[in-house]
């Protein structure tokens, strides 16, 4: 296990350099740079001046170099579009698609499981509506999703319409809460809807193994039977893609905080890109693959600790 | 459940493509006394007209949006003239509104899953060439040439991928010509959609190499090319339908969310994703619904497929972005 994990640990290493060091090579020969954002009306100096500072007249393999060199340090350069450092900025971004990332997670797997089992294990008019509307939800990506939760809550004012704070909001805490479940359900749905068709055709296949008839012919109860014997056994239909889970929720959440305005990594690196603010973009993009990383990893983890016949991870 | 997904699917394409025939006004056509109008209602009955008709709507406020119709002048829908099944004849027919230039919405949105549907299949056909060769390639050679492309597309699976089309697309000049971004967009996704493709043919294409008939067409001496055009990759055809299937809604989307913020077609080219960025005002939406129109029909090709993917076996895991 401890060498699985330093190896895939370096793996993520290698991977978070190369992608924020290929994002920063690209963003360098995309046309156009930073000074667009000076206007038209800048003098030759000015431009000269902000060129040099954010050293774009460099040679790019000095510019990769230096800026390599201090990212080791964990100084990840200056943003020309906010002019503050990039990695606090960066930092917050994160933090704020993590708190959807992570909600929308839970939310998730809590729906996702509950009503697998439900629709796995009984036949009947519920289910069958439960399925039918897991159908549809998969079908209404986050982007999807997102236009039409903020379309009710324009129609109807239940929850804000986008954003993550109000400028009238006596209570901080209070007010983040009130922003909270709009974009969280919009990055939810679809991954729910999809953990909901996983479980219940897992514990399906399950509720037929000699096991389950095996008990079921002791006289185990049927609510015993789906949560105590074969539950256990086929909840790792949604462990197995935990991983794959991190990536679409990280997607997903570009989708969403674009149409809801969250200010999180996919707003700033859109943000970032459009002012060719290059050592953002390169921020932006490490931290977005060291998130995707760490959560393809911790999903490889749950899958071992949830399936005990996989003694060691490869 | 298959049948209808099947039906679907057929009913969306066919009618994308019979758009110039469908569409009661042409995409572009402005009516300007009629910004945001609501859909028309069509009327079946009124004294002495039995054909169905439409009222002309008038304009009583421009600043609120507000329209009546105007009784005094029913106008009979006029069938299959100027090539087109119905159109309102005196006035314009806008069964599904209108959007902030008065354009007709059902004849946007027929039109522009013309440019997305066509995006999505002709993108996921070359991830798919392209994964079934590099896949076939790598699982028959074996040895080096199976490490280069297996790593890479270990390499590509694990990055972020909106991420990723985002940054190939937004170092390139923002303003592009519809066909430009049609031929670039068409390369990044299948340039992200093909690693998929790659590892699932390479499995299978292991697994054959060992068959008998495999041997047998190596032993009369069969060309490695030929043994894996001919036999090898046959033999994975049902997996490659599978699967050009499942990227068709995740590049629709893609086109979707890329024009949505502005990095996809220009903003006068009717696709999908264009159209859903007027939808991105939302005290707007809550007044005009209707410009929703675009994500009800990206909704129906999604659920088409995840109907026809759910009856072969699979479960419909969307969980790629």
């Amino acid at each position: 296990m401890v060498r699985f994990l330093a190896r895939r640990l370096f793996f993520c290493a290698v991977l978070v350099v190369m992608t924020a060091s290929s994002a920063l090579l690209l963003t360098r020969v995309a046309p156009g740079d930073l000074t667009l954002s000076l206007g038209p009306f800048a003098t030759a100096r000015e431009i000269a001046a902000e060129r040099s500072r954010f050293a774009l007249d460099r040679p790019i393999a000095v510019q990769w170099g230096e800026w390599a060199g201090s990212a080791m340090r964990f100084d990840f350069g200056e943003s020309s579009l906010y002019r503050v450092p990039v990695g606090p900025l960066v930092f917050q971004a994160a933090a704020h698609t993590a708190v959807l990332a992570i909600g929308a997670l839970l939310v998730a797997t809590v729906a996702g499981v509950g009503l697998g089992i439900v629709t796995g294990s009984q036949r009947g008019a519920l289910p069958g509506l439960i399925r039918m509307a897991s159908i549809g939800a998969i079908s209404l990506p986050s982007l999807l999703t997102s236009l039409v939760l903020l379309f009710i809550a324009a129609r109807t004012g239940w929850f804000p319409t986008g954003g993550i704070s109000s400028v009238d909001a006596s209570n901080h805490w209070t007010d983040l809460a009130g922003h909270l479940p709009l974009p969280i359900l919009a990055l939810a749905l679809p991954v729910a809807a999809t953990f909901e068709r996983l479980q219940s055709a897992a514990l399906a296949e399950q509720l037929h193994q000699p096991f389950v008839m095996a008990a079921a012919a002791r006289g185990v109860s049927k609510r015993r039977l789906v949560l105590r014997h074969a539950w256990p056994v086929s909840v790792k239909a949604i462990t197995a893609v935990y991983g794959l889970a991190a990536g679409s929720l990280l997607s997903g959440s570009f989708a969403v905080e674009i149409v809801t305005a969250w200010p999180g990594l996919g707003r700033l690196t859109y943000d970032a890109l459009y002012a060719r603010d290059i050592y953002l973009v390169a921020g932006c993009v490490a931290v977005g693959a060291a998130v995707l990383s760490a959560g393809m990893l911790l999903g490889d983890v749950l899958l071992a600790l949830s399936d005990p016949r996989v003694p060691d991870v490869r | 459940m298959r049948w209808g997904g099947l039906t679907l699917l057929v009913l969306l394409a066919v009618s994308v493509m019979a758009a110039p025939l469908l569409a009661p006004n042409a995409p572009e056509q402005r009516f300007g006394d009629l910004l945001y109008a609501p859909p028309t209602p069509v009327h079946l009955w009124n004294d002495g007209i039995t054909a169905p008709f439409i009222y002309p709507l008038r304009l009583v406020s421009r600043i609120e949006r507000r329209f009546e119709e105007d009784r005094q002048h029913p106008a009979p829908l006029v069938w299959f003239s100027n090539g087109r099944l119905v159109s309102g004849g005196e006035a314009p027919l806008l069964l599904l509104g209108a959007d902030s230039y008065g354009r007709d919405m059902l004849a946007r949105v027929l039109y522009g899953g013309r440019i997305s549907l066509t995006l999505a299949l002709v993108s996921a056909g070359c991830a798919v060439l392209a994964g079934a060769l590099l896949g076939g390639i790598a699982g028959y050679a074996g040895g080096w040439l199976d490490g280069v492309i297996s790593r890479s597309t270990e390499f590509l699976l694990v990055l972020p991928a909106m991420y990723v089309v985002l940054m190939l697309r937004a170092v390139l000049p923002l303003a592009l010509s519809g066909g430009t971004v049609f031929a670039l967009l068409t390369a990044i996704f299948a340039t992200l959609g093909w690693p998929i493709v790659a590892r699932g043919t390479r499995a299978i294409v292991i697994g054959e190499r060992q068959r008998e008939y495999v041997e047998a067409a190596r032993a009369v001496g069969v060309s490695p090319a030929r043994l894996l055009l001919r036999h090898l990759l046959p033999a994975a055809s049902g997996y490659l339908a599978t699967q050009l299937t499942l990227l068709l809604p995740a590049f629709i989307l893609a086109e979707a969310t890329l024009s949505y913020i502005g990095f996809g077609f220009p903003p006068e080219t009717a696709t999908w994703g264009t159209m859903l960025k007027d939808a991105a005002n939302v005290l707007l939406v809550a007044d005009v619904p209707w410009l929703l129109a675009p994500a009800v029909a990206i909704f129906l090709s999604v659920l088409a497929v995840n109907l026809l993917v759910q009856a072969t076996g699979r479960p419909p895991v969307q969980l790629e972005g």
